[in-house]
């Protein structure tokens, strides 16, 4: 694997993205996105526990018993996870209640576990955190892409700052309330998806199957 | 975490740690020592930070409560510092069912949801239209007097169940007993931007200055689904696509302030007993 130090980070933002080539971690990515401070932590929260597990898990990958290797990368995985959340209820307060389980959630986030397993068990400590961050970013700005979609046509707000002003706060604007349920996450990481396959074609994978053509008699 | 080299490397005295590092890492033995380890140190991190960050956290999630608690009684103002302001509020437990206020617990002690779930201190519901279970038999409310020490408003804690969530708040209502100040939750996980505006300050306003018993004594406030007229005495607007909380908020509503509730406290209230 020729790959340098830049593109393990770079990568996995268009190129490789976890989110939208890979199409892994699409639970959270429903969930916490109605509202972009919301996304921000969270994606903030997740480059944190993967690059740093990531990091850990690549010290010990030749110490690691491949019988219960899923078992220690998840028990440094929810260490950090933990970590996380006692810092956020401390230091962040109202932002931590927002987001609630969801932290908790980032356990079991197949990004995190799809790193330490296919990457970190392999590579030295150094490519593994920045190959951690680069996914970590990779999501993150997935995140932030669709949060700023869902709260800006579902709030009509950036950041908890009114940008078009709502009916109920005596404004012009009738807010997309679909755009707060999850399944609008759905869509706008589907047109996402389109959007960067049709930039990217190399994306688009192969077809499986090709339906055959019945030919005339 | 421990940082163990990548490579061993060979030497001709070896310790036993070194020894340990080098053994093949599937060995039975090994695989114990390393899952023993990564426990001990994973469970050693968890715990130095859930213990030095306690006091923070509880700081915050008191903080939280004050600041509610005066938002809902209109005494809040965040260039003041919470705790001062706090001050002039006079907290109290209240037996609810002769809504007295009680001397029986130390009110700066007194923990709500531990009594409303502690056989002890709460009882089972039969009808339970806030879908609380249990009511508490005593609950902690906060008084707010005037200069001359005279009660001027009072703030009741209130709970039960939205779509997805128990909402937990309080309710702050006029000496007179029978006017509400405001409503606000504190706790919950509704819906953003459906059930979640619940925490909108236009539709919070609407609760200000409405009356809670009808002229037969019967809590007569409901959520109403067209807008109601301007000045209407007992009528909320209800929140639209959030069929399910608004009902929540009304339940809960009605049941806190009914006779299984604070009427009794609030009967005292209005005879100028408290």
């Amino acid at each position: 694997m020729a790959q340098t130090r830049r593109t393990l980070l770079v990568d996995p933002l268009v190129d490789n993205n976890p989110i939208t080539l890979q199409v892994l971690g699409i639970c959270s990515a429903l969930a916490v996105t109605t509202s972009l401070k919301v996304s921000f932590v969270m994606a903030l929260a997740v480059i944190f526990v993967i690059s740093f597990s990531s990091l850990f898990i690549s010290m010990l990958r030749n110490q690691i018993p491949s019988s219960i290797r899923i078992i220690v990368q998840m028990v440094i995985i929810a260490s950090l996870v933990i970590l996380v959340d006692q810092v956020l209820r401390a230091y962040a307060f109202e932002i931590s209640q927002t987001l609630s389980v969801f932290v908790g959630l980032i356990i079991t986030n197949c990004i995190v576990m799809g790193r330490a397993e296919a990457f970190a068990m392999k590579n030295p400590p150094v490519a593994s955190f920045l190959d951690g961050m680069g996914n970590g970013l990779g999501y993150g700005l997935i995140l932030m892409l669709v949060g700023f979609v869902r709260e800006l046509f579902g709030a009509g707000s950036l950041f908890g700052i009114q940008v078009l002003p709502t009916i109920s706060n005596g404004g012009w604007y009738v807010p997309n309330g679909m755009m707060l349920l999850p399944p609008s996450a759905f869509f706008v990481i589907g047109l996402l998806i389109w959007a960067f396959r049709t930039w990217k074609p190399k994306q688009v994978e192969a077809r499986e199957f090709r339906i055959q053509t019945v030919e005339a008699h | 975490m421990t940082d163990h080299p990548d490579t061993a490397v060979e030497t001709g005295r070896k310790g036993p740690i070194r020894r340990f590092l080098d053994m093949p890492p599937d060995t039975p033995a090994k695989t114990v020592f390393v899952a023993v380890a990564i426990c001990l140190v994973a469970s050693m991190v968890v715990s130095a930070a859930a213990v030095s960050l306690r006091p923070l956290q509880q700081e915050n999630a008191l903080r939280n409560q004050r600041i509610n608690i005066l938002q809902v009684a209109g005494q809040y103002d965040p260039a003041r510092d919470v705790a001062e302001a706090f001050a002039a509020f006079e907290p109290a437990v209240v037996e609810l069912e002769t809504g007295r206020i009680t001397d029986a617990f130390d009110p700066a002690s007194f923990d709500d949801r531990a009594a409303a779930a502690d056989p002890e201190l709460s009882v089972a519901l039969e009808d339970d239209p806030a879908s609380i279970r249990r009511k508490p038999r005593f609950a902690t409310v906060y008084l707010l007097r005037d200069d001359a020490g005279a009660v001027e408003r009072v703030v009741l804690p209130v709970h039960g169940y939205g779509l997805w969530s128990t909402l937990y708040g309080y309710v702050a209502v006029e000496a007179t007993g029978n006017e509400i100040y405001g409503l606000q939750f504190y706790q919950h996980a509704e819906t953003p931007g459906l059930g979640g505006e619940v925490d909108n300050p236009r539709w919070r306003a609407q609760w200000n200055g409405l009356s809670i018993y009808d002229e037969a004594g019967e809590v007569a406030i409901t959520l109403a689904r067209t807008p109601p007229p301007a000045g209407e005495e007992y009528r909320v607007d209800t929140l639209s696509g959030a069929t399910l909380t608004a009902r929540g908020v009304e339940n809960l509503v009605r049941f806190w302030l009914g006779e299984d509730g604070f009427e009794p406290f609030l009967a005292n209230l209005r005879a100028g007993e408290i």
